[in-house]
């Protein structure tokens, strides 16, 4: 069975996600928790690259890639006291939380792969930016000013808070 | 019956008084509460004065006097048969123990204020005397026995709170405790005789119970219980209510005790009303008895003369002087119901009752008298023994005055209110059976011969040595004791009969001279030897006595040990055979069961706590797991189908 | 277009593997952005797959993503203010309100 190119960026950037999501789980080191996650978010947007929503492979790249993971890193340089980041988390934790999300983990994907999806409409090919943007700032049926509005405030109010809370007294 | 609404306001009243004094008492001065509560019961005095005029100068119908109900609202409507009124019921014996009981209790609240003065709680004691007058005359007004049985209960919960008015005093908080109980058990008797009866006659009512018709009590008669006629044993249980209440044999244990309460309660609640409660329940179903239940009424009789002789042996030998006059009332309320025993309908039949009813009226002059008159003596040498008065007559002039026409009257001496009302028991009772006249003389020599041992151990004797000298009490004190010597001096020449007897007719009294006669020369005999023994003080008479009957003047003087009795047959029998295993039941099983609950509870608590960390990501967990179990139930039913 | 389903499942029970397991509250973070990152993934697929005429999916995912952010800048405050108080950002410490 050949492969398509599509097929095989999409192989590899499935192991790199895979791989890494579980090692950001188990490592100790919470800095590398923080650089695997990078890493998981990078083959995220990679993915979504690949399904031609390169759109919004930017907005993963720009907000999560270059503005969440940054802001995690600083926090956790900020509050890791030397030598004590390392986490050793319990077994009997362990072992339970690694039972109940392996049960977890194979019940969906059994629903996934034994449901019936509707036939795929795949069609390739870009989104036009241009309708994104009318789209976004549009009034009519399927059109979303308003959640972007609510956005835009919440995101106003976070700044405010996340000010006010992180302030020194 | 228009007119004679005003007669609620003779219950309202002390109520109002009892409310005031209860709740705003604390911020009065003694002295208000007091002018208070004294005026206001002379206000229901003066009403009940008016009643008895208007009653009993208002027409005859047929001969007696009317049965008047001013007032009667339904209380309670259970449908039916079934309903409780509250009313007002006028009628001779009502009438007259209304002057009796705001006679008395007048008295008792004037000589209060002296007598209390300076006492801690004086209010409350005014608020708990108004509240005793209160339930005391709506006992007597009541229309019918449940409402009878509602202020029965009201006397018994008011002396209780009169006799441990110095709660402070162990014995005294006994002494209520026990006068409670003794007398709450016996209602309980009551209270299934109320039932019977009223479950087989469909009538609480007095009139309609009096009224004797065969048709209500017919259900009554036929149906039997152990081998008596229900009407009977419901008239016995009844009468049982009666005994605890007025203290007779073997129920009396809780009237000497009841002395630790103040001098003048015990004039007022222990001598001149509640005790004669059950004197006045016997009387009040007279006509039921007399013709339901005629075994009933002589029981009633001999329970009366046993007690009596019983109580007066006790007296002879009593040293206290307050339990004296304890055991002399509980006596001389066996005097009466032996008259109530003894007495049948009709004129001449009748005269027990009559005579029972008199006597309850003179004795509750003077027996009020003379603890007023022991409450002054104890004021002034602060001790309830004998031993520590003795030549008292010097210092208190007056007491002494009243004190002696007490002793005279209760001694049955012409012309003192005493000797008629006894005259007429001892001729009631020879007109019984001859055997029970000769007792009842005999009873009554005893008690002129304890009585003036009394007098002359306090007046007369070596007088022992006090502190200070006695003084004479307070006008204040002084003048209810005149007051009620004087009435007590006159008392016996109302012609009693023309307003109290069994029939509602006249009833003409006359003495039997030879029963006057005997009874005055016993009594004379009586005082006699207590003048010879007690009145020098230096005769070895009674010492020599005692020594002699050794026996019995120690069981005497232990009241023939019934207390101990009693105590045997709570402590070891009762609580030792019934309640010890019911507590170890109740300690085991029931308490186990609810300790059980209590610990299980316990237990799962401790357990699911941990559920309850705080920690959100365990909940995380927990909430994953059953999303879980409801993803795999929904999707086993998918399968399925 | 399962497949994409069964990463972003691995992805998600992987952060909530995360979310159980650690002890720190920025790997609680870390778990929860991939938790959301997975829910991301599944929207873009069903809307790549089976609605491409469509953008609910898309514009879903954008907001988000805005969201997502919004609520992490909060959280790393909320950090590094306990941090500063405690000294510390381990779970286990933070039972200052308990009791």
């Amino acid at each position: 069975m050949e492969m398509t190119l599509n097929e095989v960026v999409f192989y590899l950037l499935s192991a790199v996600i895979v791989v890494c999501s579980i090692l950001t789980v188990t490592t100790t080191r919470i800095l590398r928790s923080a650089t695997y996650l990078l890493f998981v978010l990078f083959a995220t947007a990679g993915l979504y690259f690949q399904m031609n929503y390169s759109f919004m492979g930017a907005v993963q790249l720009t907000v999560y890639a270059g503005g969440v993971i940054v802001l995690y890193v600083f926090s956790i340089l900020l509050t890791s006291s030397p030598g004590g980041d390392n986490e050793r988390p319990k077994m009997k934790y362990v072992i339970a939380g690694l039972s109940a999300v392996v049960a977890g983990a194979l019940l969906s994907i059994y629903i996934i792969l034994s449901h019936s999806f509707p036939t795929s409409k795949y069609v390739a090919g870009e989104i036009d930016m241009k309708m994104i943007g009318q789209v976004l700032m549009g009034t009519e049926k399927y059109q979303y000013l308003l959640p972007f509005e609510a956005v835009s405030v919440l995101l106003l109010a976070c700044i405010v808070g996340g000010i006010l809370i992180a302030r020194k007294r | 019956m228009n007119e004679m609404e005003f007669t609620l306001y003779i219950l309202i009243l002390p109520l109002v008084s009892f409310i005031i004094l209860g709740l705003g008492g604390y911020k009065m001065k003694p002295v208000v509460s007091g002018l208070l509560g004294s005026v206001l019961l002379g206000a229901t005095t003066l009403l009940s004065y008016a009643t008895a005029f208007i009653y009993f100068t208002a027409p005859r119908v047929d001969g007696a006097f009317a049965k008047m109900m001013p007032y009667n609202m339904k209380w309670l409507d259970f449908g039916g048969t079934l309903q409780f009124n509250l009313g007002i019921l006028l009628d001779p014996i009502s009438v007259m123990m209304l002057v009796v009981i705001s006679t008395v209790s007048l008295m008792v609240h004037i000589y209060s204020m002296g007598y209390m003065h300076g006492e801690k709680g004086f209010q409350r004691y005014y608020a708990f005397l108004s509240l005793f007058t209160f339930s005391m005359l709506g006992l007597v007004l009541a229309t019918n026995i449940f409402q009878m049985y509602l202020f029965w209960e009201l006397v018994g919960v008011s002396s209780f709170l009169l006799i441990g008015f110095y709660y402070t005093k162990p014995e005294a908080v006994a002494a209520s405790k026990k006068a409670f109980i003794v007398t709450r058990f016996a209602d309980l008797g009551f209270l299934i005789g109320i039932l019977l009866l009223s479950f087989y006659t469909g009538t609480f009512d007095f009139d309609k119970l009096c009224s004797c018709d065969p048709a209500l009590f017919s259900g009554a008669i036929q149906a039997s219980f152990l081998g008596y006629s229900v009407i009977s044993v419901a008239l016995a249980l009844i009468f049982i209510g009666g005994a605890g209440k007025s203290a007779m044999f073997p129920l009396q244990i809780w009237l000497p005790d009841a002395m630790e309460g103040p001098t003048p309660v015990s004039a007022l609640i222990h001598a001149a009303t509640m005790v004669v409660a059950g004197v006045f329940l016997v009387a009040r179903l007279f006509p039921v008895y007399e013709t339901f239940a005629p075994d009933v009424l002589h029981g009633i009789a001999y329970v009366g003369a046993f007690t009596s002789l019983f109580a007066a042996a006790i007296a002879c030998v009593q040293t206290d002087i307050k339990r004296v006059l304890a055991f002399s009332t509980i006596s001389q309320i066996g005097f009466m119901m032996v008259a109530l025993g003894v007495s049948g309908m009709g004129s001449h039949e009748g005269t027990g009752y009559m005579a029972g009813m008199f006597h309850l009226f003179t004795h509750a002059m003077f027996k009020a008298l003379l603890f007023l008159g022991a409450g002054a003596i104890i004021h002034a040498v602060h001790s309830n023994e004998m031993s520590n008065m003795g030549g008292l007559r010097k210092h208190l002039p007056v007491t002494h005055i009243t004190f002696l026409i007490a002793c005279l009257a209760i001694s049955g001496i012409p012309p003192f209110s005493g000797f008629f009302s006894k005259d007429e028991i001892l001729a009631a009772s020879f007109s019984f059976s001859p055997l029970m006249g000769i007792a009842m003389s005999g009873i009554a020599g005893l008690t002129a011969f304890y009585m003036f041992r009394l007098y002359y151990r306090i007046f007369w004797g070596t007088p022992s040595e006090h502190k200070h000298t006695p003084h004479e009490a307070p006008a204040l004190m002084t003048v209810p004791l005149i007051f009620l010597a004087v009435v007590t001096c006159v008392a016996g020449f109302i012609p009693f009969g023309e307003f109290v007897s069994s029939d509602g007719l006249i009833y003409e009294i006359h003495l039997d001279p030879t029963v006057a006669i005997t009874s005055v020369v016993v009594a004379c005999l009586a005082i006699g030897f207590a003048t010879w023994m007690y009145k020098k003080g230096s005769n070895t008479m009674p010492d020599q006595l005692a020594t002699t009957f050794c026996g019995l003047h120690t069981a005497a003087s232990h009241r023939f040990y019934i207390d101990e009795v009693y105590l045997f047959i709570t402590r070891k029998i009762i609580f030792d055979r019934i309640s010890t295993p019911i507590a170890w039941f109740d300690r085991h099983v029931v308490d186990g069961f609810m300790n059980g609950l209590s610990w299980s509870a316990n237990r799962v608590a401790y357990l699911i706590r941990g559920f309850q960390s705080g920690n959100v990501q365990q909940y995380a967990y927990v909430f994953l797991i059953g999303t879980f179990l409801i993803v795999a139930l929904a999707l086993s039913q998918y399968i399925n189908f | 277009m399962e497949y994409y389903l069964v990463v972003s499942a691995i992805m998600m029970f992987a952060g909530i593997y995360g979310f159980i397991v650690r002890r720190s509250l920025l790997g609680i973070l870390i778990s929860i952005e991939l938790i959301l990152n997975s829910v991301d993934i599944n929207f873009m697929v069903f809307n790549r797959y089976l609605y491409p005429d469509q953008m609910e999916g898309f514009f879903f995912t954008l907001f988000a993503i805005g969201v997502s952010a919004a609520e992490t800048a909060i959280a790393i405050a909320i950090c590094i203010n306990v941090y500063r108080n405690l000294h510390s950002i381990q779970v286990k410490n933070l039972d200052e309100m308990k009791n």
